[in-house]
């Protein structure tokens, strides 16, 4: 049987995947890529928790749902900003390595 | 759901969301990444949550990933080619990332009520757009609204960062 724990797991896996591609990668798409997989990791345990606290009505925890919402938009908004940003610095050095943007390094 | 299902699902997430980090062609890792979201709507499907699983698949494997390709098409990015790794920082990356999922899951195993199956359903979940609208325009009014100016924000920001400077 399928319980809360399951999907918390494969929430963690999820979050620990992404992290780790934050960490690995050096291209900064991948990084963003990784970040919504993180961001996805939580919106899954959002949803299993939702799931799992049934009101007094019958029905799931809307309020974690809501919330997941608000991830969702947030989440485009930043992948927006981050590619245009991403564009804006391509068109400035030609490059999208981690490694070769250093000039704020100490 | 059937655990068969949940696990092919679960299988489904984490092998393309792992091959998102592995691939060397930003290409091949976006197109991971959408099998990867497709996955996890389906995961919140099982859940019972309609409306969130169609919303991932309408705006991750839709909009956001149709971004990232064009970007990428864009900037006509290749397969980084024979940069040499660097296999200390990589081991660090992995045993943190690692470290972080053990930590999780300790936590999560001496949770005592996640063990529980979950509860029935006796609502019916089909009207779900309808609950999560009142929830949005009742209770979470203000902040929407915020959501809404941020929204805005990051319109005039992209606008702004894209524009070329005129010389």
């Amino acid at each position: 049987m399928i319980t809360l724990a399951d999907y918390l797991i494969v929430s963690g896996i999820l979050f620990a995947i992404g992290f780790a591609g934050v960490m690995l990668r050096r291209n900064v798409i991948i990084i963003l890529m990784s970040l919504e997989l993180m961001l996805n990791a939580a919106n899954l345990s959002l949803v299993a928790f939702s799931r799992f606290r049934v009101g007094p009505t019958g029905l799931p925890d809307y309020n974690a749902q809501v919330f997941v919402f608000f991830i969702i938009t947030v989440a485009a908004a930043e992948v927006a900003v981050g590619l245009a940003i991403l564009v804006a610095l391509y068109r400035a050095r030609q490059t999208t390595d981690v490694n070769d943007i250093s000039s704020l390094k100490f | 759901m059937s655990p068969f299902l949940f696990w092919v699902f679960a299988l489904l997430t984490l092998i393309f969301g792992a091959a998102v980090v592995i691939n060397r062609n930003p290409v091949a890792s976006a197109l991971s990444l959408v099998m990867s979201f497709l996955g996890l709507a389906a995961l919140f499907m099982s859940l019972n949550a309609y409306f969130v699983g169609i919303i991932q698949v309408l705006v991750y494997a839709g909009a956001v990933m149709v971004l990232f390709l064009f970007i990428i098409m864009l900037l006509d990015l290749r397969a980084e080619e024979g940069r040499q790794i660097n296999w200390l920082a990589s081991a660090g990356g992995v045993a943190v990332a690692l470290i972080l999922f053990g930590q999780v899951f300790s936590v999560i195993n001496h949770f005592a009520i996640a063990r529980k199956r979950f509860p029935p359903l006796p609502g019916t979940t089909i009207d779900d757009v309808r609950n999560i609208g009142a929830a949005l325009f009742g209770n979470y009014n203000l902040p929407f609204q915020i959501v809404g100016v941020l929204v805005l924000v990051a319109t005039i920001g992209v606008v702004l960062l894209s524009k070329r400077e005129p010389r």
